[in-house]
């Protein structure tokens, strides 16, 4: 396909990415091929290095959309009309191969089965590096190393398709982190995940950025789950962004439940008993140490 | 567990699993001595890790699975004696997978396919398959075909298409998965409304946040077993038997643990606050 190549394009643009900007979207603008509206409408965001991201939104907001055009599926396979620029890793996406941005941003799908396809959980985790081309030994150590991150060797034998939705989840994030990517993004990952194997991943989340440096951008719409892990949220409407700041200062600030957020009981009980303030409390734990130190209004 | 019933009090069952059994035909056995009594116009949650069984239960009460010892009965008919057909007519059930239900050309014609098999007058159809487009909010996609739609919306199209049928009994599996917070409300409105007409919904849900102010029954489900079967003050409010289905007790019970509460515990944040204030 051809894709459009931004007219504001500027040579010197990625030269001058701040040093810490992994993601630097600017000014896109996308519309998918036959469809009567943008789905992205003048979309500006920097994503620093290691930091973790979370975007909310109704469905249907650009969230996803947004996701895609950081690892390049737009515009390399979707068909449309893009304007401005997303530049990742100091790459321009809209002028990269997807071979080459596969290797700097990592894509876990809301559903595993989406991505595990092979005979065995070991050659299904090495089957991106396959493709790379790499040393069989490389690829044998990355494959290792990736397993015993997820904690998944003991299952390195088994067939994909016969493990828990939980286990199928790991087995596709070993895959991606196997191919050590700069980016690692994440589109509803808990939404097939029984409560303790959700807050399992939302651990991992954060000890691959802690361990691995990896920067992190999630889409989830369980806020009691991934909002305290979260260094910006990052709230989309109508394909735009209309929300950003941390998740106290979001949550704080605005009736995000407009925009399609379930905002947590506490968060919730916090606000109706005016403790909002950048020091929310958005858990149990932090209401009551709140309420002990304050008086209510 | 329930108390006893009075004897006039069994009229009123709708669903009962009898010491129910169920294996798969490779010997893999999912529910195991499962007895339980669903009485009409009860909201009941069921519970448990991916695996406890909780699908292959409600599998059994619109008679697509049918137990291997023990006996299941809807509204006092034995499902080995029913056919699917029959029972489908009185048990709506949505699965975790819309693509598993979803098949028609276009989202009118989706809703439409199941109340013309059951043989509906015509000006009873179209007042249905309206009422379906607009609770939904699935007017402007009438004419799109559901392989179009998002997750989510396909989720709510596989409920309206089988609420637009009228179900006695209203099975939902997951059905708040990737719903935003509006869409979860009008699930939510819709439940008691339900509820209010005196009949019966089965959430099969890990939303324990999305229930907690539903207040239902709640049974917790592990390795094909019920665990704990009462009320969600009961159930849901003790941290150490909602751990046994890896389920977390809701933040609202987690912060009036924490806060020193003892049960009932506030269904939702406005009843905390009133706690709170005193009031």
């Amino acid at each position: 396909m051809e894709s459009i190549i931004p007219s504001s394009f500027d040579d010197d643009f990625s030269k001058n990415l701040s040093k810490s900007d992994v993601v630097r979207i600017q000014n896109l603008t996308f519309q998918y091929y036959g469809s009567t509206s943008p789905v992205l409408k003048d979309v500006n965001l920097n994503v620093a290095e290691k930091e973790i991201v979370l975007i909310v939104g109704h469905s249907g907001s650009g969230k996803s959309t947004l996701l895609r055009a950081i690892n390049g599926l737009i515009p390399h396979q979707h068909n449309g009309e893009y304007t401005g620029d997303v530049v990742v890793d100091g790459l321009s996406v809209s002028r990269t191969n997807m071979s080459e941005l596969a290797l700097r941003v990592g894509y876990i799908f809301q559903n595993p089965e989406n991505q595990i396809f092979m005979f065995s959980v070991e050659r299904d985790v090495g089957f991106g590096l396959e493709n790379l081309g790499l040393q069989r030994e490389e690829i044998r150590e990355r494959v290792n190393w990736a397993m015993g991150l997820l904690k998944i060797q003991d299952l390195a034998l088994r067939a994909p398709h016969e493990l828990s939705d939980g286990q199928k989840q790991r087995v596709a994030i070993a895959g991606v982190i196997a191919m050590r990517p700069k980016i690692l993004i994440l589109d509803e990952p808990t939404s097939l995940l029984d409560p303790f194997t959700a807050r399992e991943l939302v651990d991992l989340v954060l000890k691959i950025r802690e361990d691995l440096g990896m920067t992190v951008l999630i889409v989830e719409h369980r806020l009691d789950l991934v909002a305290k892990i979260s260094d910006r949220m990052v709230v989309m409407d109508g394909g735009r962004v209309v929300l950003e700041g941390s998740p106290r200062d979001v949550l704080s600030k605005a009736d995000v439940s407009r925009f399609g957020v379930t905002v947590p009981a506490i968060v919730n009980l916090a606000k109706r008993l005016g403790l909002p303030g950048k020091d929310l409390p958005i858990d149990p734990p932090e209401l009551e140490t709140r309420l002990r130190t304050s008086r209510l209004s | 567990m329930q108390a006893l019933k009075k004897v006039d009090d069994l009229t009123n069952v709708v669903v009962s699993f009898d010491a129910v059994d169920f294996s798969h035909p490779n010997g893999t056995v999912a529910l195991r001595d499962v007895s339980l009594k669903i009485e009409r116009s009860e909201l009941v949650a069921i519970l448990g890790t991916n695996g406890a069984g909780k699908s292959t239960l409600v599998r059994h009460i619109n008679g697509l699975l049918k137990p291997t010892h023990g006996k299941v009965a809807v509204f006092g008919q034995d499902t080995r004696s029913a056919t699917s057909a029959q029972l489908s007519r009185q048990v709506g059930i949505v699965f975790q997978n819309p693509n598993n239900q979803l098949f028609a050309q276009s989202v009118r014609k989706e809703i439409e396919f199941g109340l013309r098999n059951f043989g509906l007058p015509d000006n009873v159809i179209e007042d249905r398959i309206k009422w379906a487009l607009d609770t939904f909010s699935l007017g402007d996609y009438a004419e799109r075909s559901p392989i179009e739609l998002s997750g989510g919306e396909k989720k709510r199209l596989c409920i309206a298409l089988v609420l637009a049928w009228d179900p006695s009994v209203l099975i939902l599996d997951e059905p708040t998965v990737g719903q935003d917070s509006e869409q979860k409300e009008k699930l939510a409105d819709i439940i008691r409304e339900l509820i209010s007409e005196r009949k019966n919904v089965i959430l099969v849900t890990h939303d324990v946040e999305f229930i907690w102010p539903l207040q239902p029954r709640s049974v917790l489900m592990a390795n094909g077993s019920i665990i704990a079967d009462g009320p969600a003050q009961q159930v849901l409010a003790r941290p150490d038997i909602a751990e046994k289905s890896s389920v977390f007790v809701p933040q609202l019970v987690d912060f009036s643990i924490i806060h020193g509460w003892s049960s009932p515990f506030p269904p939702t944040p406005e009843a905390a606050e009133r706690k709170l204030r005193g009031v």
